[in-house]
């Protein structure tokens, strides 16, 4: 398998299925380790991250079912390839902007990513689509478990697992479920669960992790503290208040359907009408009425497409994908040509056998 | 002379250090108004900025609890014997070094972590190896040691480091 076979195909998180998939995009778990022989990135030379690379590649192709996998030289990656693995959400953006020895290997599935020398050692992240966090604690766990077998990592009886950043430090978990929420950002409500889940030591993100905008009215909802809880805790502090916003979205949904239906169909046949038509069109705007023909599909306004169709076309229309699909680099003007020319040769011919773009 | 606050005419008496977004950014803020920026919630809850805020409440803690800023700064000049790493140099970055700096700055970082966490102490999963600590920090010193070494051509000194490093690697294994 190469990195060009993942282009065409749209991974796990954007399958559009699993429990409560209407909703919830993706739910994913990451656990940071760190070797106990070797200083923290900030600290190791160019040889020690050599080193780390290679005891770590060593361990994850050792480990069974790697015959599937892909292993990633990420330094030796062209910009468009990291900013691809980026916008999959296989590595993080630092892993992608930063210097030195690092890679990342995937498996065929897209189910899980292993990133070496991030900022920590090594990230184990599993990603599942829609609300399965039991799945993906066992898997994370079992890969984890997996690795230990032949590295010690950097360990505190006290105080846990030792990472870079004492925000991590403890379990080294980061649990996140995605959610769309296009219904609580109209009805405006969404401030108010954002400011209840502060309270309870909850972060809300946007599509893109850290200090990204909340893009396509997407938001990824994770745990803050890392510490004095076991991993089941944190878990379950998530499983148990994701159904509580699932509820308030649904009820958004039902109001809006109520007491505005025209104003709800036509600005969600409108955004179907612009991404059909248009013959230039910016990342963000294809995000912003991707959302509102997302949410028009599940509440059936739309009957003739998918959610796994507008999951993959929200993914193949960011600028890495768009440039590995048409397989050239393209500038910011071009893109939103190519942009407009994929989305109406996609969403037309998904409308029933309609007439299809000619390019 | 006495600095302003930035946001009113009195004194100010805490300076902090914003390690959120790209650079470092220095805020002198009176009392009053230095309160009011270590509570208030505008910034947004990521990673970086619980770490930010745990850090500039620690240094407005310090500073209130009568030290000094040459206290301060031979705090931030105090370094891991392993890894080399300043605590002026975390603090800035807001990365450790190594696992060793959980030990060495231990007294800085555990009102830190109590601040981001709210807790202290681990419960959850451990690791079924285990780390013999004091040998593998050893390593990491030992491997400073050698480069540095090296960058000094005192290639007989980095000769016997590299033979102990050996040594203390197979005795790991």
């Amino acid at each position: 398998m190469e990195l060009n076979d993942l282009a065409r195909r749209s991974g796990e998180w954007l399958r559009g299925s699993g429990p409560e998939a209407d909703i919830v995009i993706s739910s994913r778990i990451r656990l940071a380790r760190n070797l106990a022989d070797y200083p923290f990135i900030t600290q190791a030379s160019e040889q020690d991250r050599t080193q780390i690379e290679d005891i770590l590649r060593e361990r994850i192709l050792g480990i069974e079912a790697s015959g599937e996998m892909l292993y990633v030289d990420v330094e030796e990656l062209e910009g468009v390839d990291r900013q691809f693995l980026v916008e999959r959400h296989l590595i993080s953006r630092e892993h992608a902007e930063s210097q030195g020895a690092r890679s990342v290997a995937i498996d065929c599935g897209e189910r899980f990513s292993l990133m070496v020398n991030e900022e920590d050692h090594l990230r184990v992240q599993v990603i599942a689509s829609g609300f399965d966090l039991g799945s993906v604690w066992q898997q994370v766990n079992r890969l984890d478990d997996l690795i230990e077998e032949k590295v010690t990592y950097a360990f505190h009886d006290r105080l846990g697992y030792l990472t870079a950043c004492p925000t991590n430090v403890g379990t080294g978990m980061r649990v996140s479920v995605m959610l769309h929420l296009p219904a609580l950002v109209i009805t405006r409500q969404i401030e108010k669960v954002f400011r209840s889940l502060q309270k309870i030591s909850l972060a809300v993100r946007g599509l893109y992790g850290e200090g990204s905008q909340a893009m396509g009215d997407f938001y990824q909802i994770s745990n803050q503290i890392t510490l004095g809880r076991s991993e089941q805790d944190l878990i379950q502090q998530i499983g148990d208040i994701v159904p509580v916003i699932i509820d308030y979205e649904r009820q958004a949904r039902d109001f809006l359907i109520k007491e505005s239906h025209e104003n709800l169909h036509d600005r969600v046949s409108r955004a179907y009408g612009i991404l059909r038509t248009a013959q230039t069109i910016s990342s963000e705007e294809t995000m912003h009425l991707l959302s509102s023909v997302r949410m028009g599909v599940n509440l059936g306004l739309i009957p003739d497409l998918g959610i796994p169709a507008i999951n993959q076309l929200f993914i193949h229309t960011q600028p890495a994908h768009l440039q590995k699909l048409s397989g050239v680099e393209l500038d910011t003007a071009d893109r939103n040509i190519e942009r407009a020319r994929y989305l109406r040769r996609h969403l037309n011919k998904e409308n029933g056998g309609g007439p299809a773009e000619k390019n | 002379m006495a600095m302003k606050c930035q946001k009113c005419d009195k004194q100010a008496t805490f300076h902090i250090t914003e390690l959120t977004g790209g650079k470092p950014q220095e805020l002198h803020l009176c009392e009053d108004h230095a309160r009011e920026y270590l509570t208030s919630s505008g910034a947004e809850p990521t990673n970086t900025s619980s770490m930010a805020a745990a850090l500039a409440q620690q240094v407005a803690q310090q500073m209130a609890v009568g030290q000094t800023a040459e206290e301060l700064a031979e705090l931030d000049q105090q370094s891991c014997p392993v890894c080399g790493i300043t605590f002026y140099q975390f603090r800035s970055q807001g990365r450790l070094g190594c696992p060793h700096d959980y030990v060495c700055f231990q007294p800085q970082l555990e009102p830190l972590i109590l601040n981001i966490h709210g807790e202290s102490e681990h419960k959850g999963k451990s690791p079924r190896r285990a780390a013999g600590s004091a040998k593998r920090t050893q390593l990491i010193r030992l491997r400073r040691e050698m480069k540095e070494a090296i960058e000094e051509e005192d290639y007989e000194r980095a000769s016997q480091l590299r033979d102990q490093i050996r040594e203390t690697e197979k005795e790991e294994l």
